[in-house]
């Protein structure tokens, strides 16, 4: 290939100079500024709050976003697909109730388990069928089925909480090892699973390919519609299995549980810079997204806020995350 | 009169106006031709104010005016009808001309007066339409002419058509042309950007030529100028170079495509590409061309027929069918369906190998994605900082490179499908492109080639299809090639005269 016979002008870049230590910290600083803010956040909480650096405090921290930091890692997926699920939430709160009852009837804990994760793997891929092939918007799709899905929970349930007394259920999420509780531990694997998938698997290329441009996905020989359906799947499998932990924390399947659990989980992803246009996202963003979340509800049960003063303060965090992104990426 | 003065403008990296002049007359239409990437449209777009200038003087009725934003060009009376049409669909004739300014009294909409208002304005402009209809009823060419008449409505006395015709028909195009002569009679300025030299000739006064940012000439009378000396000052040297055609042996028949129909393919398509050979496919928007590459390449369902690849039937229900097989697609709107654009270039050259490979193709190589994107950049000279470069930063012809080494990454392609490979392309990548697709032959590819560039197919096709509303009507052999001909062969009967 001759080059040179180019008419048009060699173009310019500047030299890439070696950069100095300011210029690569203020570089990093953007890059991860959100990393960089909740560490700072965070280190001040640590000094101001009181009983917030506790080792207690940091495991009933990490304890309470469990459930949305395990399903933000799949939303994250989905999201980053340029799709929408808003069912995960009925999800965790049928699966909670499915697996109580199946755990009562053959008093087996991998029963309730399976049970819920195949319940959810249906679910997802009821979802992930009905928007792929039949190209039905995301946002309506999942609307409808997680009214029907709490719809289920309730009539499953006959509206009632399922009490479980089994005992390999109760120390399910119980049991701890090295300290942390089993919860935690999951949520740490998920955050490890999913952030490998998305980076270095061709499955997680492909997620973000499609966001950023489905049709050019599709012609570049990516099955699109295929892909669709397994990132809602495995939604629908992580939620239900969310689902049966937060059922194992509370000894109980309640179906009025997770109430607003699918807003939590966007709001941490796009807290985390996850795109609603889809095509990018990073799990260390998602990370961080779920633990502001965490950190924000945590701090004020500790200052002792007013549980209704949280919403407006959740509410607060999201709009200036999404702000100062939107002032950080403009023009690009 | 419009007196545009030493113009430049620089973007990172290019220059894409080089102390351009540009003069206009009221009550002509002047022409603004230039090949891709010659400046017009950032010329139109510093008229526009939606560029400013680097230097030089906008001089408006003698009075230099300084354009900080689109709405003092539109103030100054500037008015720019863009290819793509700004309008709102579900909204009538009647709204989408007085918005901004509805008539009411106190909120209330009164639709009496504003349909009676742009009645007003239509029969000015000498135009029948129905204030009362929505304008996603309307064909392309009535809702261009609401957009001239919202112009007019704005008492603009400088109008600028970016391509009009683009996307009209013949007859739709007369009826352009009989309003843009109307408005001349009226004492406007009209600003006519076209590469569709017959048009020029037909409708226009005066002509500037662009080439690379610069002005090359100006006319300020058609009567006497050949079409062939507007080709060279375009172009700027003879056609042919930039083309570089290289006879080759072909050997046998690698694609087969037989009684192929689709929605737009309405009569069985056949025909077939043997290796080494370069297929030029012509025909007009809408003719079916596009349609049947996709059908070709499975990403569009179709009704019938058959393709074969080295006498081997493929079902292609997916492009992943055909890909497997052998077949590669360049899409013909590159930002809409080629492009990943807010991803690298790298992940932009490995998106289609990444994905085969069983389960092995589970986990990234990163390592040899990188060695494959440099190689591909460095072998195909892609202007890029780096392989990290987000894909939509780069021009359109370093876009298009990069699509062609996701393609030529794959070892073993048989069938090249470009739809329209250097729309939107500058010269010099242009002829590398050419080039590519010569090198792509050399290697034992068929290659087809879809283009509404007459000269372009002349210059590297050793076959030309020529198709008509959904049917591939004429072949003709390189001997035989013509712009009349082929022109001629794509037209619609009743416009062919």
């Amino acid at each position: 290939m001759k080059t040179d016979t180019s008419p048009e002008p060699k173009v310019a870049f500047p030299p890439s100079r070696p950069d100095s230590p300011w210029r690569q910290v203020l570089a990093f600083l953007l890059e991860y500024n959100l990393v960089v803010i909740f560490l700072v956040i965070f280190v001040a909480l640590a000094f101001s709050v009181r009983y917030f650096f506790t080792v207690q405090n940091m495991l009933g921290l990490a304890l309470s976003v469990s459930q949305i930091g395990m399903v933000a890692c799949t939303m994250m997926f989905c999201l980053a697909s340029r799709d929408f699920d808003l069912s995960v939430g009925s999800i965790v709160a049928f699966t909670g109730v499915l697996s109580a009852m199946v755990i009562n009837f053959t008093d087996n804990l991998w029963a309730g388990v399976a049970a819920a994760l195949l319940c959810g793997a249906i679910i997802g891929l009821v979802n992930g069928v009905i928007i792929a092939y039949l190209r039905i918007n995301a946002l309506i799709t999942t609307l409808a089925t997680m009214e029907m899905v709490r719809g289920l929970a309730f009539i499953a349930s006959h509206g009632q909480a399922v009490g479980v007394s089994n005992a390999d259920f109760i120390y399910f999420a119980g049991s701890s090892f090295l300290g942390m509780s089993m919860p935690i531990w999951m949520t740490l694997a998920c955050f490890i699973v999913f952030g490998f998938l998305l980076n270095s698997t061709v499955y997680g290329r492909n997620t973000l390919a499609i966001g950023g441009n489905p049709e050019a996905a599709r012609l570049a020989g990516i099955h699109v519609e295929r892909m669709r359906v397994v990132i809602f799947l495995v939604q629908g499998v992580i939620a239900g299995l969310a689902g049966v932990i937060l059922a194992s924390r509370i000894t109980s399947g309640q179906p009025n549980s997770a109430q607003g659990f699918e807003l939590n989980v966007i709001s941490a992803c796009v807290l985390g810079g996850v795109s609603l246009k889809g095509g990018s996202a990073t799990i260390s963003g998602v990370i961080v997204g779920v633990f502001i979340l965490g950190t924000a509800e945590n701090v004020m049960n500790l200052l002792n806020i007013d549980a209704f003063y949280q919403y407006l303060v959740r509410g607060a965090i999201l709009l200036a995350a999404v702000v100062v992104d939107q002032q950080r990426t403009r023009g690009e | 009169m419009l007196h545009l003065n030493e113009i430049s403008k620089r973007f990172p990296g290019v220059r894409a106006l080089d102390r351009v002049t540009f003069l206009a007359e009221p009550g002509s239409v002047h022409a603004l031709i230039g090949e891709n990437g010659a400046g017009k449209s950032t010329l139109l777009k510093i008229l526009g104010g939606i560029y400013q200038p680097d230097s030089g003087s906008l001089i408006v009725d003698g009075a230099e005016r300084q354009f900080v934003s689109a709405g003092s060009s539109i103030a100054a009376g500037i008015a720019i009808i863009h290819q793509e049409l700004h309008y709102i669909p579900n909204l009538t004739i009647a709204e989408n001309l007085l918005l901004g300014h509805l008539p009411h009294h106190y909120g209330y909409f009164r639709r009496r007066d504003a349909i009676r208002t742009a009645e007003g304005h239509l029969r000015r402009m000498g135009v029948e339409l129905n204030p009362r209809a929505k304008l996603k009823t309307l064909s392309i060419a009535e809702r261009q002419m609401v957009e001239i008449c919202k112009a007019l409505i704005r008492e603009a006395h400088i109008i600028a058509l970016d391509e009009p015709t683009s996307s009209l028909s013949h007859h739709e195009t007369e009826i352009l042309f009989r309003l843009v002569k109307n408005l001349r009679s009226q004492g406007k300025i009209l600003i006519y950007v076209s590469h569709r030299l017959d048009e020029i000739f037909e409708l226009c006064d005066a002509c500037t030529v662009l080439r690379d940012g610069h002005t090359v000439a100006t006319h300020q009378t058609l009567t006497g100028i050949s079409r062939a000396q507007l080709v060279e000052e375009m172009v700027g040297r003879k056609i042919d170079d930039i083309y570089n055609y290289r006879p080759r042996s072909l050997g046998s028949t690698r694609l087969e495509v037989t009684g192929v129909t689709g929605k737009q393919v309405t009569t069985p398509a056949t025909f077939s590409v043997r290796a080494g050979e370069v297929v030029g496919f012509f025909g007009l928007v809408g003719s079916g061309r596009s349609e049947l590459m996709h059908l070709i390449f499975g990403a569009a369902r179709a009704r019938s027929g058959l393709v074969k690849i080295d006498g081997q039937p493929i079902r292609a229900r997916h492009p992943i069918d055909t890909i497997r097989r052998g077949i590669a697609f360049c899409p013909e709107d590159r930002k809409e369906s080629g492009i990943i654009p807010i991803r690298s270039v790298t992940e932009n050259i490995n998106l289609t190998a990444r994905q085969r490979a069983g389960l092995r193709g589970f986990f990234i190589d990163f390592s040899r994605e990188f060695g494959v994107a440099d190689r591909f950049i460095q072998r195909l000279g892609i202007k890029t900082p780096n392989r990290r470069q987000k894909i939509r930063f780069l021009s359109g012809g370093n876009q298009q490179k990069v699509i062609l080494a996701r393609w030529l990454n794959l070892a073993d392609v048989r069938v090249v499908i470009m739809d329209e490979p250097t729309r939107g392309i500058d010269v010099g990548a242009k002829h590398e492109i050419y080039n590519l697709i010569f090198e792509l032959a050399e290697r034992g590819c068929a290659v087809v080639v879809v283009s509404s560039e007459l000269p372009e197919l002349i210059g590297i096709a050793d076959r030309m299809l020529v198709m008509r509303d959904g049917a591939i009507t004429a072949e003709i052999a390189r001997e035989d090639f013509s712009e009349h001909l082929a022109l001629s062969l794509a037209l619609p009967d009743e416009q062919a005269a």
